[in-house]
């Protein structure tokens, strides 16, 4: 309470008030005699339904077949009534959820039934208790053929309903994301645009469940909404395990690459940060939901490669034979190798495996230039710079933000990709950068003596004759 | 490429056993009869027509779930239903009628095939195994339910529901048993194991596709074919959700595939170790019947089992732990359970790491299975390699089994026998 802002507050009144107009009118069903059963019966599948969300990653995105009932509610009730069962959701069994977020969600579900029972309407439809209810059912009685043609002739005016509650649902919540600075903070964090599309279709997906519902319940009575709950226990339970392994995933991920890095001191972290910094910029360049995944592994397993080079060759302390220049230079291939495997990981591994390429041409492996360097090679070639520059390494220390910044747009052009230094700089006014820890030394770690991501100190390599 | 697709497909029917062999010919019986039979009389054209291309478009979806298991769990529901309805013949009065098993058969084949049909043109092996199975469970619900059906039994809608849900749950277990004889087969495990792994991984699955069945025959009374397109939509939210599930958990294992051979690229262990490992010491897991999560955390615990030697400066001449001390081994193993801990997910593991080290008797503890599993996996293959040379692979157990019983377990070191005589160790 109080956290959101007074432009929030305002529409929160706003739909609030909206939701008490509708919900003062009496349903055109009421005159039916069993329209208190029907209307408990699926304002408690849509309080189930809500009270059991999927465990996303985003609260915002959660997964809700709860719009199934108010759906349903539209056939048989009408909009009144399916703003009545909407209502509901003020009364959710989720624990910890705000008042004013209460109030919300119940007032927003109440004016998306509505919507979608004036869209019904507008395309010809007429909410109609079933014919056979829950008596009808226990005595076994077979419901005719008129009903069959009825159901025929719902699918557009259902359609258009399931398309209204989707859309307003979606924008009522989205313009309230949009006032409130706090979550409009977390959504920008968790869900990427690009997964909108997704986000809609599947709702619309769940929401056709309501006509199933409905003529299920001619059929059954109120243990249609029995049976559909089943399916969409077994699908939450497979949406909570991708949301557990997916986390598991990119723990052990994480995990792994730091027991990697423990072989030197000044490197760790170094992938986790590079991981982070690549995912601001594809965030900002705005790319696909599956890329930004894949650029950020990319950008964790980037030197994963490096254990390939032999200790000694990280350790030198002064310039380098062409031999041990070339045991560097193969890293990225030695990285390649590991990761190879991964299925997902396509695009991330050219990205890994070009990351040390220069927009001039001079760089390693292939020495590609320009637009043949892959996105993701020069999305983490730029993070992987920065981060090595305001890390302390054995021969200096750590450099200040601005510093490095300068030091990247020299570099763009030839080194960098101006576009990636100018998104990468824009993310990090507004995102700013959490520098690594500073280095206390035992004296007996392993420590390299250059680092080959430094841009402001090259290897230094003496050519043999 | 064709040629590896085309090596892919020869394996595939070098491996058909006798297990798929009944199925197959069972399957190609069912098919040959029930088409000769409804290609004279289609009862009902348009309805078939809705409910064939409705399954076809589910065996187009088909999923590849975690465990190599293979399921397409919307033409089957599909199928159920067709098999379990009740229809109303319109034509002749309204009367309740079945349709007749071999015509659900026919529909329900055509339908698998036109839908196998974009697989095989991709280039994808048909699953053939699948499609047989789900044919043969789906004749198995229509020849019992028809006869219930036409001789009125099932007129009372509880009844009916009664009937449904049993038949559901038997195609379930008819399911799960040929799944678990054909698994048992390919991966020369026990069946009452299988069995036991079918039904416990399987069971949400056969739930929301028997009930969605059952949905479906309620539904389609209603709203008749307009149900398959209405009911498509919650269908495939369902089955996207776990083809995200089979996804990541597929991709998991890769990852940590894939990371176990950072010790070998960093030069701590020989090539393909790791990998070696975690598939001699899956099969002996299976050969000491251990279960399906078991067998996740032994073959995790298996790859991950060298990542303690990343704490190590200068690497074990060639990575075989066999042959360090046991103080060594025992700092690689409990760096790396420590490694793994880190994760936060994979406690389990970490443990059975930290465990590999422990003498398998004899010690204050009894180290778990998995790890006196792994502990003789990984001494056999620092001492055999990659070699799959007979001699060198009975020396190295024999070796295994003088060092006393204090060090390997005598039941993993026999398994580990039973398990190198019949694999070819040439494709490990």
């Amino acid at each position: 309470m109080g956290r959101l802002s007074l432009t929030a507050w305002l529409y929160l009144g706003a739909i609030v008030t909206a939701a008490g107009v509708i919900l003062a009118q009496q349903p055109g069903a009421a005159a039916a005699p069993r329209w208190w059963g029907i209307y408990v019966a699926l304002a408690l599948l849509f309080l189930i339904c809500d009270s059991a969300p999927t465990p996303l990653a985003a609260r915002q995105s959660a997964w809700s077949p709860s719009s199934a009932a108010t759906l349903a509610a539209v056939v048989f009730l009408g909009g009144v009534g399916a703003a009545m069962v909407g209502a509901v959701a003020v009364l959710s069994l989720r624990r910890r959820v705000p008042l004013s977020e209460r109030l919300f969600n119940g007032a927003m579900y109440a004016v998306a039934g509505y919507c979608a029972g004036l869209a019904y309407h507008a395309a010809g439809g007429q909410p109609r208790i079933p014919a056979t209810g829950l008596v009808a059912a226990l005595t076994g009685a077979r419901v005719g053929i008129p009903v069959t043609q009825m159901f025929g002739s719902l699918l557009v005016p259902f359609a258009a309903a399931a398309i209204a509650h989707v859309v307003v649902n979606h924008g009522l919540l989205w313009l309230m994301l949009l006032l409130d600075r706090r979550s409009r903070a977390a959504a920008h964090r968790t869900m990427p645009a690009s997964s909108i599309p997704v986000l809609l279709a599947s709702d619309f997906g769940l929401a056709s469940l309501g006509l199933v519902i409905a003529a299920l319940w001619t059929v059954t009575g109120a243990f249609a909404a029995l049976l559909v709950l089943v399916p969409l226990y077994v699908a939450r339970w497979a949406m909570g395990q991708f949301a557990e392994q997916q986390k598991a995933h990119s723990d052990t991920l994480a995990a792994l690459v730091q027991a990697v890095e423990t072989k030197d001191l000044y490197t760790r972290g170094h992938s986790e940060r590079v991981s982070r910094g690549a995912r601001m910029i594809a965030r900002q360049i705005g790319i696909r939901a599956d890329r930004l995944e894949a650029v950020t592994f990319a950008g964790m397993l980037h030197d994963v490669g490096k254990l390939g080079v032999p200790t000694k060759v990280l350790q030198k302390d002064g310039a380098l034979t062409e031999e041990e220049y070339a045991a560097i230079q193969l890293h990225p291939m030695r990285g390649l190798e590991i990761i190879r495997d991964i299925g997902f990981l396509n695009e991330a591994l050219t990205g890994i495996m070009h990351h040390h390429e220069r927009m001039d041409g001079r760089g390693y492996p292939m020495g590609f230039a320009g637009d043949e360097i892959p996105e993701f090679a020069r999305i983490i070639a730029v993070a992987d710079a920065f981060d090595s520059m305001t890390s302390t390494r054995s021969y200096r220390q750590a450099r200040r933000i601005s510093e490095a910044v300068a030091e990247l747009r020299r570099g763009a052009g030839s080194q960098f990709d101006p576009k990636i230094v100018a998104a990468f700089v824009t993310a990090l006014s507004r995102d700013g950068w959490q520098l690594p820890e500073p280095i206390r030394r035992h004296g007996h770690e392993i420590v390299t003596s250059q680092d080959h991501d430094d841009p402001t100190a090259p290897l230094w390599v003496v050519e043999s004759l | 490429m064709t040629s590896r697709a085309a090596e892919q497909r020869w394996i595939a029917w070098q491996t058909v056993d006798s297990g798929r062999l009944v199925l197959y010919v069972v399957g190609a019986v069912l098919v040959l009869a029930a088409l000769a039979r409804t290609a004279m009389d289609v009862r009902l054209v348009s309805v078939a027509i809705g409910f064939g291309l409705f399954i076809a478009f589910g065996e187009l979806l088909r999923l590849q779930l975690p465990g190599g298991r293979e399921a397409a769990p919307i033409a089957m529901s599909a199928a159920l239903a067709y098999a379990m309805a009740s229809l109303v013949e319109l034509a002749t009065g309204p009367k309740t009628m079945s349709i007749p098993p071999l015509q659900v058969v026919a529909v329900a084949a055509l339908g698998m095939i036109l839908g196998a049909l974009p697989h095989v043109a991709a280039g994808r092996v048909p699953e053939l195994t699948g499609m047989a199975r789900r044919l043969v469970t789906v004749a198995f619900v229509a020849f019992i339910f028809h006869p219930l059906i036409e001789r009125g039994l099932l007129a009372h809608r509880w009844v009916e529901f009664a009937a449904m849900a049993v038949m559901v749950t038997l195609a379930w277990l008819l399911e799960s048993v040929i799944s678990a004889v054909i698994r048992a087969d390919d991966l020369r495990a026990r069946l009452p194991i299988m069995l036991a792994d079918e039904l416990r991984v399987q069971w949400r699955l056969g739930l929301a596709v028997g009930v969605s069945a059952i949905i479906t025959v309620f539904g389609a009374e209603v709203m008749g074919i307009y149900e398959l397109i209405v009911f498509a939509g919650p269908l495939l939210v369902i089955q996207f959700a776990f083809r995200r599930y089979a996804g990541i958990r597929a991709t998991y294992l890769q990852t940590v595939r894939a990371l176990a051979q950072v010790t070998e690229v960093g030069g701590y262990v020989e090539t393909g170790h790791s990998r070696r490992v975690s598939r001699i010491a899956l099969a002996v897991g299976r050969e000491l019947g251990m279960s399906e999560p078991d067998l996740i955390d032994l073959e995790y615990a298996a790859l991950m089992h060298d990542i303690g030697q990343l704490s190590l400066i200068e690497p074990i001449p060639g990575g075989a732990t066999v042959l360090v001390s046991s103080a060594d081994a025992r700092r690689i193993a409990e760096f790396g359970a420590e490694v793994i801990r880190q994760t936060g997910v994979l406690d389990n593991v970490a443990e059975l790491v930290r465990c590999q080290w422990l003498p398998a008797t004899g010690g204050l503890t009894t180290p778990p299975l998995a790890s006196r599993v792994i502990r003789a996996v990984n001494a056999f293959d620092d001492l055999v390699g990659g070699s799959a040379d007979r001699d060198r692979v009975a020396a190295a157990i024999d070796r295994l089994r003088l060092a006393s019983e204090v060090e390997y377990d005598p039941r993993v070191v026999d398994a580990l026998a039973a398990v190198t005589g019949r694999l070819r160790l040439s494709r490990l």
